[in-house]
């Protein structure tokens, strides 16, 4: 790694180059308590935190009615402002944009739970078949029931749900194998898809129309009954998942490691897979399958906290600031027409992971 | 590079018996696999939406009079539909068996290397941008568009130290999988007349293809075909990972873009003539690995039989369940294969790669 740095001749380059060799955690000890502390993921984290909120003032801003982001911060610190400014933050754009970070942090946070679990920069919570699942249903409720948006988002939370259960169902036999568990996904997510593919060519083409909509992922008038639910979700699906990824080191050593390392392995795939699933599952009822953020989120931190095997927290910040920039974008790029979200998110996340992608490899860290 | 490994090692003692056994086992298994791809193109070509008598069937074949309405349903439409449904089968069982060998990924589909969202996007374009409308015009879109993002997400896996690994070739055919997706639906969801005209494209279907498809796309498929079938030797050498690959004398990097290569040809070909499939590819080579174990001398022919199967009766399949209309190939596919395979996932220990 570091003698390939070392033929770099510009000078920035070696320095980058080092900066991507990883320094080892630093114990921190208070009283009687200790933990290790990753410093440089703490950094990115705390840098990453704040990128976050910083997209989430930036997109309560701006719109047809701008509002200069001191106001925005003096109004969501309480300060006040008047009653106009209020509406449009508190009722109009603050649900969107929280929306679209609770939704970007659990699309995150799964994607690493599933990538770490699976040993698989491919996986991610669709192999269990959840936005599969939520989209052949809510697919079915607009165009069969033609249902109002808040059924179609019960529908999709419904169908995701039942398709994890079924998968898992299925998979387990003799214990869980992931091998297992990724083919069974793969099979029943094919015929759930084959579904969406026989409603929208049965369908009207209205109604077709607002299928393809809510499948490429999207956050318009998203109000507080969506953030409540989300919230809530997520502080109880997020810490059962932190507190359960302390297996997945030793599950990333295979199976029967992690077992005589006294792993519950079952028990801890359970957890894990079952928080997993939750959290996209709640992200995708909430906004469609913008499943990308899962898949790219992972990845991305990986490359900017410089281990191997990133925590979950940094993967959820980068998810968060993935959707609430692409929602940004997708709001104001071509003004006065809105892009759904979704069509942003694969169009700022995946340049940005193949630029990584392009810039490790040259200097010589590889994929 | 395939000859190097040709001279084998002389087995250990009591292995010859094994090996021969082996063989003989998968030699009988092609002769089963041969009768059952002559059972499928006979039903795909005697079944249909019209029930036609089998002694007419023949004579359409044999005795062709084009006075007859029966002997064209047959000759004009059953037989160039068979025909196409044999070859996209093939190609994307192929295109399967050799994309998860090149990747070392089970969950790796042909569709990996942009092929799919590559071809998605040049039919949208093609629609949208020039208003093709004709299957034979936008074909071409498809398989330009295939070629391109196969072209691209190869070469930028392909950066940097250690050429193409799979993880990298997987990483970056996701992410411009997923950006040509996004393009793809902005396109969709901005001009309606499009959407109505992709979504029938989308579903995958081998119906009512201009036969002229198949002859224009078969010097693809054949030179795919024949790509495909002459890397077997170097995907063999590549499961064992790159440096005992290396030190078995392979070149590793020249391997993995013949290999990449035909998977482009053959399955940029199949998605532009059918529409995107891409279940066969992800399943069949399971399958067929479970049947012949991981030589690719083996798998690779046993993927495209078993693929065109599959393909023909799905395509079968899906003419008589709601007659008189038709379920598209792409539909049934799924529901007649997605079962057996996880009945099949779920009762026995899988070859894994």
């Amino acid at each position: 790694m570091s003698t390939a740095t070392l033929d770099a001749p510009a000078a920035g380059l070696r320095a980058r180059g080092r900066a991507l060799v990883h320094r080892p955690p630093v114990a921190v000890r208070v009283g009687p308590c200790s933990t290790r502390l990753d410093v440089r993921a703490a950094v990115v984290s705390t840098v990453l935190a704040a990128v976050t909120v910083f997209g989430l003032a930036w997109s309560v801003s701006v719109g047809d009615y701008p509002i200069p982001l001191g106001d925005v911060f003096r109004q969501l610190a309480g300060l006040g402002g008047d009653t106009a400014t209020a509406f449009v933050v508190e009722t109009l754009r603050l649900p969107r944009a929280l929306t679209g970070v609770l939704v970007g942090a659990a699309f995150g946070v799964s994607g690493q739970i599933f990538q770490r679990m699976v040993r698989n920069p491919l996986a991610s919570p669709d192999i269990l078949g959840v936005s599969s699942g939520a989209a052949a249903a809510a697919v079915f409720a607009v165009v069969v029931v033609s249902a109002s948006s808040a059924t179609v988002t019960r529908f999709a939370l419904a169908g995701s749900l039942l398709t994890v259960v079924v998968i898992y169902l299925l998979a387990i036999r003799q214990g869980l194998s992931s091998y297992r568990l990724v083919l069974v996904g793969i099979g029943i997510t094919a015929m759930l898809d084959a579904v969406v593919a026989y409603l929208l060519t049965r369908a009207e083409i209205y109604d077709a129309q607002r299928a393809t909509l809510w499948l490429t992922g999207s956050l318009n008038g998203r109000s507080w009954e969506y953030v409540r639910p989300l919230c809530l979700a997520l502080a109880v699906l997020v810490p059962v998942a932190i507190a359960a990824s302390r297996s997945l080191r030793a599950l990333e050593l295979g199976d029967d490691c992690a077992r005589a390392l006294g792993v519950g392995v079952a028990r801890a795939k359970l957890a894990l897979s079952l928080a997993g699933a939750g959290l996209a599952a709640v992200a995708t009822a909430a906004a469609g399958p913008v499943g990308f953020v899962a898949l790219v989120a992972p990845q991305i931190a990986r490359r900017l906290v410089g281990t191997r095997a990133p925590g979950l927290v940094p993967a959820g910040l980068v998810g968060a600031a993935i959707v609430v920039y692409a929602d940004l974008a997708a709001r104001r790029l071509f003004a006065p027409t809105e892009l759904p979200v979704g069509v942003l998110t694969a169009m700022i996340g995946a340049p940005y992971l193949l630029w990584l992608l392009a810039r490790a490899n040259r200097i010589g860290v590889g994929g | 590079m395939t000859d190097v490994l040709a001279p084998a090692h002389p087995p250990p003692t009591g292995a010859p018996t094994r090996t021969r056994k082996g063989t003989r086992s998968r030699a009988l298994g092609a002769v089963g696999l041969g009768l059952a791809l002559t059972g499928a193109l006979a039903c795909s070509i005697a079944i249909g939406a019209k029930a036609i008598p089998l002694g007419v069937v023949r004579d359409a074949l044999v005795a062709y009079d084009h006075a007859l309405d029966d002997h064209v349903i047959v000759r004009e439409l059953r037989v160039p539909r068979t025909a196409l449904g044999l070859a996209v089968g093939a190609a994307l069982g192929l295109a399967g068996a050799v994309m998860q060998g090149v990747t070392r990924n089970p969950l790796a589909d042909p569709g990996l290397l942009g092929v799919s969202a590559g071809a998605a996007l040049g039919v949208v374009t093609a629609l949208s941008v020039f208003s093709v409308t004709a299957p034979l015009g936008f074909v071409w879109f498809a398989f330009a568009g295939a070629a391109l993002a196969g072209a691209v997400v190869y070469g930028l896996g392909a950066l940097g130290r250690g050429g193409a690994t799979p993880v990298k070739l997987a990483i970056a055919g996701a992410a411009v999988s997923a950006l040509l997706g996004s393009v793809t639906a902005a396109f969709l969801l901005l001009d309606t007349a499009t959407l109505d005209q992709y979504r029938f494209w989308a579903v995958g279907s081998v119906a009512g293809r201009d036969p002229a498809v198949l002859v224009q796309l078969s010097p693809f498929l054949v030179a795919g075909a024949a790509l495909a079938l002459a890397s077997a030797r170097g995907l063999d050498g590549l499961a064992l990972g790159d440096d005992v690959a290396r030190a078995l004398g392979q070149r590793v990097a020249l391997v993995r873009a013949v290999a990449a290569a035909s998977v482009v040809l053959l399955c940029g070909a199949a998605t532009a003539a059918a529409g995107p499939i891409l279940f066969v590819g992800l399943t069949v080579p399971h399958a067929a690995r479970a049947l012949t174990g991981p030589a690719h001398r083996w798998l690779l022919p046993y993927s495209a039989v078993m693929g065109a199967i599959l393909l023909l009766l799905a395509d079968v399949v899906g003419r008589v369940v709601v007659r008189p209309g038709e379920l598209e190939v792409g539909i049934v596919i799924a529901f007649l294969s997605a079962p057996v395979f996880i009945a099949f996932v779920r009762r026995r220990r899988i070859a894994e790669l």
